[in-house]
């Protein structure tokens, strides 16, 4: 048993503004803080609102900002905060639908269609016909496999201070996925994928602060693959300006 | 009421939803209008927790294999319940898929030369179970979801829930949705429709599911007086983490992991001597019980949770790393352990909903047996069609999503294609249903005076209950008792109380629909379990301890009736190619 603990939600609801709430729940020695909210809802207020499903790191809905760091509620448990007062946020930089609750579809859902997430063939016939499987050697599965672990929760958009100063940078999540997407030996399609994101508001804009990747709950390093990015589209002008001489 | 009109309506995300939403756009040349209309945010659907793989005959020569073993020992799995004819197509379209999915960018986990790997599973005769290390859901779907953003066709609705289906004179029409977000009931219609909103796991309250998985498609079909099938048939996984219930993959069996009880005995000698840790779930969760029951589990007494342990320990630092890093990131996030070093304490949990919405072959659905409603289908965990008739093999699950997504998704394109615009015309019948529906959820749950029960609690009881009276083992008197009880369980549910009465994001409205959805999904497992009064697959009566095939080798099927006890019917099994036979592993 860790024991009773208290808990402080800040709220929102649209015509109230931002408030606290605050509840005392018994937790145990797993006793998560989604554990912890799940079960304000259903013993102590069911007005609270909170996005979940999973329950185990995989599908990313309750992302959320937990004693001050962006995290997933379901992986995060009571003991591990090693305090007895725990202190929980909608995410930051996106707009809050209510409590806890952001809205991501602009900054997450749309941005991340942008940079057109799939394997780019220049035979579309042939790539849904599928009759024989691509190789793919597990070096070549190395190469961009780390960067395939995002599960779209937002916590790396959430931790970015460009994306806070620059709505309209495409953000980190959608810059990984570039890569990711890119770097596959199954893809034919980098030059037209990096073209979108050659821009003030795409790549150019990351000034390496690496907030996104020390939040990353599943280990993708979009701050890296940022880096990498640039790198590939510098050697593309420096090769297409020794071509022009 | 706003009113919106598309050619195919999807409901439900998961891989079998957007498969035929992919499909259907494929097929249509992105012609069609499509909505997925999803409870969640769509890439967020239970597919994503799948871990350990998806079967299909990839390399037959190699492995010694063939459609027809793929097929044999998924019937033998299925103890003999499963149709025949639909799990042959199972066995010859799955290996394409994977290849498909190979083709939208899916990270499967390969062998040196480049081609993809495949592992051993439970009940599977040879290595067929192609994976993508233990995130093989999770990656497929976000393959999958991804490759939708190909398409401006096809329109994704987050967070919509759907809280009817609306026919009409026996055709499809749509489906009355509420929008989580701005809290208003939308009328969707369509010219052709697919249920796909998985299973209903959540009705227990130790399982392996999300907790989205209340089995909501298979409820409001039920009520809409669409048959089920084969409800009595629920898959319980031999190894869920104690006390989440979180799934910890069989692939850590197939990749060579022992059970051991308190004695550190490798008990599955006594009950599978052949396949041991890799017999079918059924068998082995009756197994790990009966080690309980016996006196050979030990005690979490936090959780009150007996339990046994899944050792792993001699696998190595690079299974761990190359084949199964999710579950080592797992138990050390949840529980603090390294699965390196220590067992892991697992305990069988509900894990899957093997019965579903009556369909056919093809996964149309049927009004009943001789009436196919002409422009809807129900396509993965919410079907029955049935592929794994009394207990499914595990990676069999993952094959019959993007199987019969395709398939679903071009029959109700080809439909569509043909039907004239004239279906999408509203009718007075539509319109009133819809807005009884309307004035059901808004006016019976939101104008409600205070005072009411709370409905979390009842479905905690109903969860309990579920565990305790319909588990692994079931007795005649006790289902009865059950049913007793599940009836004054409904009876509060009419009077719960809603506390949140705001429209936005109203999370304890959904909920009530929820609980109510999960009280029929219950009613339609504990009235087949009732009824057939033998042991098959995943439903064991200690009252009828054997397999009778005389009397039931034969699909049940549920009919709601409002107000009345459901009507329980038959369905004869299609047998093709295998008599029955006893199952020995």
């Amino acid at each position: 048993m860790v024991g009773e603990v208290k808990v402080r939600v800040k709220r929102f609801e649209s015509g109230k503004g931002f408030y606290y709430r605050e509840y005392r729940v018994k937790a145990g020695k797993y006793t998560t803080v989604l554990d912890a909210l799940i079960n304000i809802i259903e013993e102590q207020d069911s007005t609270l609102a909170v996005r979940y499903s999973c329950r185990m790191g995989i599908c990313g809905s309750c992302a959320m900002v937990i004693n001050g760091v962006p995290r997933l509620a379901c992986e995060t448990t009571i003991r591990s905060l090693k305090t007895d007062t725990i202190t929980v946020e909608p995410m930051y930089n996106f707009p809050v639908v209510r409590d806890l609750v952001a809205r991501v579809n602009e900054l997450l859902f749309n941005n991340h269609r942008r940079v057109k997430p799939y394997l780019i063939r220049r035979d579309l016939g042939e790539q849904f016909k599928a009759e024989a499987e691509y190789k793919q050697t597990p070096l070549e599965l190395a190469e961009y496999l780390a960067y395939s672990y995002c599960i779209m929760c937002g916590l790396c958009i959430s931790a970015c201070p460009i994306v806070y100063e620059k709505p309209n940078f495409i953000g980190p999540q959608a810059l990984a996925q570039a890569l990711r997407w890119t770097i596959d030996s199954r893809d034919e399609g980098g030059d037209e994928r990096l073209k979108i994101v050659d821009s003030l508001d795409g790549v150019w804009a990351c000034e390496y602060i690496g907030a996104c990747s020390k939040v990353c709950p599943k280990g993708v390093d979009p701050a890296g693959a940022i880096q990498r990015l640039k790198i590939m589209l510098t050697i593309n002008t420096a090769k297409s300006l020794l071509k022009l001489k | 009421m706003e009113i919106l009109r598309y050619d195919i309506l999807i409901l439900g995300s998961g891989l079998a939803g957007l498969r035929a939403a992919l499909q259907a756009s494929i097929v249509s040349n992105g012609k069609l209008r499509i909505a997925v209309i999803s409870k969640v945010q769509a890439m967020r659907s239970h597919s994503v927790a799948a871990e350990g793989g998806i079967s299909g005959v990839l390399y037959p020569k190699e492995y010694n294999d063939s459609f027809s073993l793929h097929a044999y020992d998924t019937v033998k799995g299925s103890d003999f319940l499963a149709d025949q004819d639909a799990v042959e197509i199972l066995a010859r379209l799955a290996p394409e898929e994977i290849r498909f999915f190979d083709h939208l960018g899916t990270p499967w986990s390969r062998l040196p030369d480049g081609r993809i790997a495949q592992r051993p599973f439970g009940g599977m005769s040879v290595p067929r179970t192609a994976y993508a290390a233990d995130k093989t859901g999770f990656f497929m779907m976000s393959t999958l979801y991804s490759n939708l953003q190909r398409f401006d066709n096809v329109e994704i609705f987050h967070e919509h829930i759907a809280t009817s289906i609306l026919l009409e004179n026996g055709v499809f029409r749509g489906f009355t949705v509420l929008d989580l977000e701005s809290g208003e009931m939308n009328l969707f219609l369509g010219k052709a429709g697919i249920i796909a909103t998985g299973g209903g796991a959540r009705v227990y309250s130790f399982t392996t599911v999300s907790q989205a998985s209340t089995g909501d498609g298979i409820a409001i079909a039920y009520r809409a007086g669409i048959p089920v099938k084969d409800m009595e048939f629920v898959q319980f996984h031999p190894t869920a983490l104690i006390p989440s219930g979180t799934l910890i993959t069989e692939a850590a069996r197939g990749e060579g992991g022992y059970l051991i009880n308190r004695l550190g005995e490798r008990f599955m000698k006594r009950y599978a001597p052949q396949k041991m840790e890799l017999a079918p779930r059924d068998i082995i969760s009756r197994a790990m019980i009966t080690e309980i029951i016996e006196g050979r589990g030990l005690r979490d007494e936090e959780s009150g949770l007996d339990y046994l342990y899944l050792d792993l320990r001699h696998l190595g630092e690079r299974v761990f790393r190359d084949k199964l890093p999710m579950i080592r990131e797992i138990t050390r996030k949840l529980i603090n352990l390294d699965p390196l070093s220590e067992p892991i304490p697992v305990l069988p949990a509900a894990h899957y909903t093997m019965g579903g919405i009556h369909v056919d072959t093809y996964g149309q659905v049927m009004l009943d047996d001789k009436t196919p409603i002409p422009n809807l289908w129900a396509a993965g965990e919410v079907a029955a069609v049935s592929i794994h008739g009394a207990n499914r093999l595990g990676s069999n699950a993952l094959s019959e999503c993007v199987v019969w997504g395709r398939i679903t998704g071009s029959l109700a394109a080809d439909y569509a294609l043909k039907a004239p615009d004239t279906m999408l015309n509203i009718s007075q019948i539509v319109t009133n249903k819809a807005r009884e529906e309307e004035s059901r959820v808004f006016d019976r749950l939101i104008h409600r005076e205070v005072g009411g029960e709370n409905p979390y609690l009842i479905k905690r009881e109903l969860q309990r209950m579920m565990d305790d009276m319909v588990g692994i083992f079931r007795d005649g008197s006790i289902l009865g008792e059950a049913w007793s009880k599940l009836k004054r369980l409904k009876e509060r549910m009419s009077q719960a109380r809603l506390e949140y009465v705001g429209k936005t994001y109203n999370n304890n409205l959904r909920d009530i629909l929820e609980i109510n959805n999960m009280i029929s999904v219950a009613e339609t497992i504990i009235v087949g379990a009732i009824t057939r009064r033998e042991s098959r697959g995943a439903h064991y009566r200690l009252d009828y301890p054997s397999r009778d095939d005389t009397n039931y080798l034969k699909h049940t099927i549920v009919y709601y009736r409002v107000g009345e006890e459901p009507i329980v019917t038959y369905t004869p099994v299609r047998i093709t190619l295998w008599k029955p036979e006893e199952r020995r592993y």
